[in-house]
């Protein structure tokens, strides 16, 4: 058993949980919202790239980059007319919302695509790997991973860089404060998920392209993204990567032990994370 | 007319805190408020400012009714508020705490950050720190300048003096005249009046919720704000 080779996998592995787990943390860090039908919109959007694959006969990373702006505005749309309407003191509704579109999502993809398992071609990227002596890394899952890096790279450039983030972190401080300097919430937590949703796109790219995937599997991915989140702390974007890599380590050590373990062994690394550090890893000092 | 209430009747929370409030400010004018707590002042400049939303008519800008607009939009027509208790984004930087005071209304006039740094130094120095580690009076500073960001036409100071030390909110009004100099009407909430009175064209003084006096602020007496503070017989 090379115990390296086990680690550099699951570290990699740990990038496609964190690109799962960014939208969801980007969303609720921003405006407290938890999004149930996350993990859905993940396997929705796999489907849409799969349809401009299969149709269009595009390569699928440029049918990626075709679905983002189509993600972000059905992004913009769901919280501009329907999520902002739930939002407030209460964090039930929102709750109940979300838990709702999950389930029609579902239905409307079985309804659309049949319960068949799909998976989107990825050519020769699928078999490559690269050799680097110590271990072998497969180019999927180095793709995968780099692109995680990359997302929440932009991300704090976006959230420390520009305009658009310093309204993000005012609006996510003190939404009533942040409408007396002109912004208005409800359209920058509009944006907030539509960004969150182009990343969902990126997240379902590599979905698609590494595993099988079908209308059920939603609420499972859900469950590594809630786990990254919270294991990196709420809201921190390089914490959820950490989240990510821990889960897919545990996920790659387990295997390593029992097959049958991998699984169960993710979950009991963050029932341990949690256990040590309720808050996470990297908490916000604000909250 | 600038800017005037009608009529105006709000709530807080469950209780009539205003009853058909009446005020009115002039192009480049400052107007004091005041009143003792719970007289109704902040949910006065609430209520201008889109925090609190009432009957359209109610509040009245360059002829426009503008009681029911959201915040946003009546910051967006050049009103800008310094909030009670100063309110700086904690996730922001000194820096960008100003600037998200300019960012939406773009508008050339006097303000900007070097002006604001010129008026209130130690903000230069202190720039890249987090708002919140700033003291009371530097935080003060920081949200009259966010305010200013915006190059307003009307400027509403709610309490600017809450909680600072003396000689800070000297600091804090030794600012008024430089910005009452580039145009900007003012309304000015405060609980300490002779400070209110010293930057102020007119006084308005309000109880439990009514206007009991109007004067101008250099012809007022003490007994009649007095009279008119307390609701004692004169």
């Amino acid at each position: 058993m090379n115990w390296l080779d086990i680690i550099v996998q699951g570290v990699l592995l740990g990038g496609l949980y964190a690109l799962f787990a960014t939208g969801l943390s980007l969303v609720f860090g921003i405006m407290r919202l938890v999004n149930l039908a996350h993990g859905d919109l993940i396997v929705f959007a796999a489907f849409g790239i799969l349809l401009a694959v299969s149709t269009l006969g595009l390569n699928p990373f440029l049918a990626a980059l075709l679905a983002a702006p189509v993600m972000f505005a059905l992004g913009w749309a769901l919280q501009r007319y329907v999520l902002n309407r739930v939002l407030g003191k209460d964090i039930l509704p929102p709750l109940l919302v979300t838990f709702g579109l999950s389930v029609a999502l579902q239905n409307g993809l079985l309804q659309a695509f049949s319960a068949d398992t799909r998976r989107i071609p990825a050519g020769a990227l699928e078999g490559g790997s690269l050799n680097l002596g110590v271990v072998t890394v497969g180019w999927m899952p180095l793709l995968t991973f780099a692109s995680a890096v990359l997302v929440i790279l932009a991300l704090n450039r976006i959230f420390y860089a520009t305009a658009l983030g310093r309204a993000f972190r005012a609006t996510s401080d003190d939404p009533v404060t942040a409408s007396l300097m002109g912004l208005d919430p409800k359209g920058v937590f509009a944006m907030a998920t539509g960004i969150a949703m182009v990343v969902v796109t990126v997240a379902a790219l590599y979905l698609g392209m590494r595993a099988n995937f079908d209308p059920s599997i939603g609420p499972a991915r859900l469950i590594y993204a809630f786990e990254a989140v919270i294991i990196g702390g709420l809201g921190s974007l390089w914490g959820t990567l950490a989240g990510g890599i821990i889960i897919g380590v545990a996920q790659t050590l387990g295997a390593a032990i029992n097959p049958e373990w991998q699984i169960l062994a993710g979950h009991l690394a963050f029932l341990l994370v949690l256990l040590i550090r309720p808050r996470g890893l990297f908490p916000r000092a604000v909250d | 007319m600038l800017l005037e209430t009608r009529a105006l009747t709000a709530n807080y929370g469950q209780f009539r805190a205003l009853f058909g409030v009446e005020i009115t400010l002039d192009k480049g004018e400052t107007v004091a408020v005041i009143g003792a707590n719970g007289a109704g002042k902040s949910t006065l400049l609430r209520s201008i400012s889109g925090v609190l939303r009432n009957a359209r008519d109610m509040v009245q800008h360059r002829g426009d009714g503008i009681g029911a607009m959201p915040a946003h939009q009546v910051m967006q027509r050049g009103i800008a508020m310094v909030p009670e208790g100063r309110k700086l984004f904690p996730s922001l930087s000194v820096e960008e705490n100003l600037l998200i005071g300019g960012q939406v209304r773009k508008t050339h006039g006097p303000w900007s950050l070097t002006t604001i740094y010129d008026l209130f130094p130690i903000l230069r120095e202190k720039r890249n720190a987090p708002g919140t580690a700033l003291s009371g009076g530097q935080q003060q500073m920081v949200a009259i300048g966010r305010a200013l960001m915006s190059n307003p036409e009307v400027l509403l100071c709610d309490e600017i003096s809450l909680g600072l030390a003396p000689v800070v909110i000297r600091d804090i009004y030794a600012a008024m005249p430089r910005i009452k100099a580039e145009g900007t009407a003012i309304i000015v909430v405060e609980q300490d009046i002779g400070r209110a009175l010293s930057v102020s064209d007119r006084v308005y003084c309000m109880m439990e919720g009514r206007v009991t006096l109007q004067a101008k602020a250099a012809e007022v007496s003490r007994t009649a704000i007095h009279a008119a503070y307390f609701g004692a017989a004169a």
